[in-house]
């Protein structure tokens, strides 16, 4: 941290003073998210997700590592191994619960995290690296997870995988050989399932690395906060711990009800019936979809039902798709208005509430929903919407739209005193 | 003195016998690395096994004309097919210039054996089977094959008619080894 008034790490005895001078863990912790960490006075409790985040990687590595205890992936066993963690292994059903459901919350406090950056422009200078690793993470979760639903190896899984890897198979020239490369085979089987559990095992502390590094990205500029203006002096920040330790812990707490609510109570209400049928290759179920976190995506994806040019209409589907995603590392680039913080841009904060929110629920619904009409059009209309926001709204706003005038600091706006007198 | 070029300084702008061993050193570092990279990316294409399976002989003679088997070829569905004589004259009758994926009927089956409709059961666009090949099925809007994920219609020949599919459903080299027994792939 750069801020001259942040607390120095003082070691308390002698054997934390012969720590400190040989492996500095402590004082490391101490600066990232202990008391030496000096945070925006404001955050308010969108802040929280990004804490909850990481605490939902805690619980997926930690039930995922017991589950991989009992697991089995061989194709002609993975299904089984499911059902007898299910209903033989001591606290097995708790485990796969938690991991199912721990999954979808993971994704549920992402897209909160994401949504807050994107609300707060907390993309912008010098934020961008934050904003550029946080879709890392995410592209790596999304794989991860898509990994994850295959293993059990029920109708869902294997289908999922088939239509999943088949979007390779639209690449020009290579995409078949690239699909049989991802499969090992012509079709998913034995070889697909072990290097999925393989890579499913091994992602999640590829996440957390990547995670260090967004957070390292994250203390070098500090954290953003709601006004969007920086930190102008000592009275506008205060230490990370114990002040924002104790909201995060209470975040946590409201996060944790939530979670027993569904793994306790409603277990399979995010899951499909579909994948408690074991995999049968000769047999697609009517009506694929992937999981819930991935059906504005899977819209965006079907979409494409007519050919463009020469190029065909599984092809856009795809590329669109990827696109959708990939546009974002943009972000930073297309969004020129020097002002953060959609509190003070009133032409943004509507169609932010009222163009993209809509937009991205109503595609989420739509990749649920069959492949028919009015879905198809529908999903035409908000994919077209979608790219439209962040190639052409987001950069004309940033040209013609009239900031409101920003508070003079971060203490001022909470305050209403200027940052001097405050005490 | 007497041989400048050897030494490490560099007035005249020629190439150091440091820097070619510099350069030298890395590059064979670099393709040692590709080298092993090769059995590391390998590893992922489909195994010997995989490939042992790929080609099955499936008796026919129990298909009565108008019915179909479905049967797997490298763990993938394969649809055969004893056609009708309606079903051959309307997919000859099909006006090939109005195809998505172009190909005539004498395309996609053995001269002689036309009655013998052979295709993998895989939707071109992402895999999923089509429905048609058993009695009662949805056939599509081409008295054919209908996928049901996405919305592909095929006609009696495997073509791609309406819907996201890029291209026909795909025949696979075949042969038939006996007047009964087809050898496919």
């Amino acid at each position: 941290m750069s801020f001259p008034w942040a607390k120095q790490y003082t070691p308390e005895n002698d054997f934390m003073k012969w720590m400190d001078s040989r492996l500095p863990l402590p004082r490391m912790v101490y600066n990232a998210v202990g008391a030496g960490y000096p945070v925006p006075r404001n955050l308010n409790y969108f802040w929280n997700f990004g804490a909850l985040a990481g605490l939902a990687l805690v619980i997926q590595i930690l039930t995922g590592v017991i589950l991989a205890m009992h697991y089995a992936a061989n194709v002609g066993v993975a299904f089984d191994s499911v059902e007898h963690i299910m209903r033989n292994v001591n606290s097995g059903w708790l485990l796969r619960y938690a991991h199912m459901n721990g999954a979808s919350f993971f994704f549920i406090v992402v897209y909160i995290h994401i949504f807050r950056g994107l609300f707060y422009s907390s993309y912008k200078a010098p934020r961008e690296m934050v904003w550029l690793l946080g879709l890392v993470i995410f592209l790596l979760m999304m794989a991860t997870a898509f990994m994850g639903y295959v293993l059990p190896w029920g109708q869902m899984s294997f289908w999922g995988a088939k239509v999943i890897t088949g979007l390779f198979s639209a690449i020009p020239l290579v995409g078949p050989a690239l699909q049989e490369w991802l499969l090992g085979g012509f079709s998913p089987d034995n070889a697909t399932l072990n290097r999925f559990f393989s890579l499913h095992f091994v992602l999640p502390f590829v996440i957390a690395g990547v995670i260090i590094l967004h957070i390292w990205a994250l203390h070098i500029p500090g954290s953003s906060n709601p006004t969007g203006i920086e930190i102008k002096g000592e009275q506008d920040t205060i230490p990370f711990h114990p002040y924002y330790t104790a909201k995060d812990g209470f975040g946590l707490g409201i996060f944790l009800i939530f979670f027993c609510i569904l793994t306790f109570f409603m277990p399979n209400f995010l899951g499909h019936p579909d994948n408690y049928i074991p995999a049968n290759e000769l047999s697609t179920p009517a009506h694929i979809v992937p999981e819930w976190y991935f059906w504005p995506f899977y819209a965006i994806l079907r979409a494409f039902t007519f050919d463009f040019l020469f190029i065909p209409a599984k092809l856009l589907g795809v590329i669109a798709m990827f696109g959708s995603i990939l546009l974002l590392f943009f972000l930073p680039w297309l969004d020129k208005s020097p002002v953060r913080s959609g509190h003070y841009r009133p032409v943004f904060r509507k169609f932010f509430w009222f163009g993209l929110i809509p937009c991205i629920i109503l595609l989420g619904y739509l990749g649920g929903a069959p492949a028919e009409e009015p879905y198809v059009m529908l999903s035409q209309l908000a994919s077209a919407y979608y790219f439209a926001h962040f190639l052409i709204i987001l950069p004309l706003i940033s040209m013609f739209e009239k900031p409101i005038p920003l508070p003079n600091s971060i203490t001022e706006s909470v305050t209403g005193k200027p940052l001097e007198s405050a005490a | 003195m007497a041989e400048p070029e050897t030494t490490e300084t560099n007035e005249g702008g020629e190439i150091r016998r440091r820097d070619f061993i510099n350069i030298a050193a890395v590059s064979f570092a670099g393709v040692g690395a590709g080298v092993v990279a090769l059995p590391l990316l390998s590893q992922m294409s489909p195994s010997a096994d995989v490939l042992a399976l790929a080609s099955v002989e499936v008796d026919v003679s129990s298909i009565e004309v108008g019915q179909a088997i479905k049967t797997t070829w490298r763990k993938q569905p394969v649809f055969i097919r004893n056609l009708t004589s309606a079903e051959i004259a309307e997919s000859k009758a099909v006006n090939i210039g109005e195809l998505r994926d172009p190909a005539t009927f004498e395309d996609r089956t053995l001269p002689g054996k036309e009655n013998w409709l052979i295709m993998l059961g895989v939707c071109t666009h992402l895999g999923c089977i089509p429905l048609g090949a058993a009695q009662g099925e949805i056939k599509g809007e081409f008295d054919g094959y209908f996928c049901p994920c996405h919305g592909s219609h095929y006609d009696a020949a495997g073509r791609i008619r309406k819907g996201p599919a890029p291209t026909n459903l795909e025949v696979p080299e075949f042969s038939f080894v006996s007047d009964t027994v087809v050898k496919i792939g």
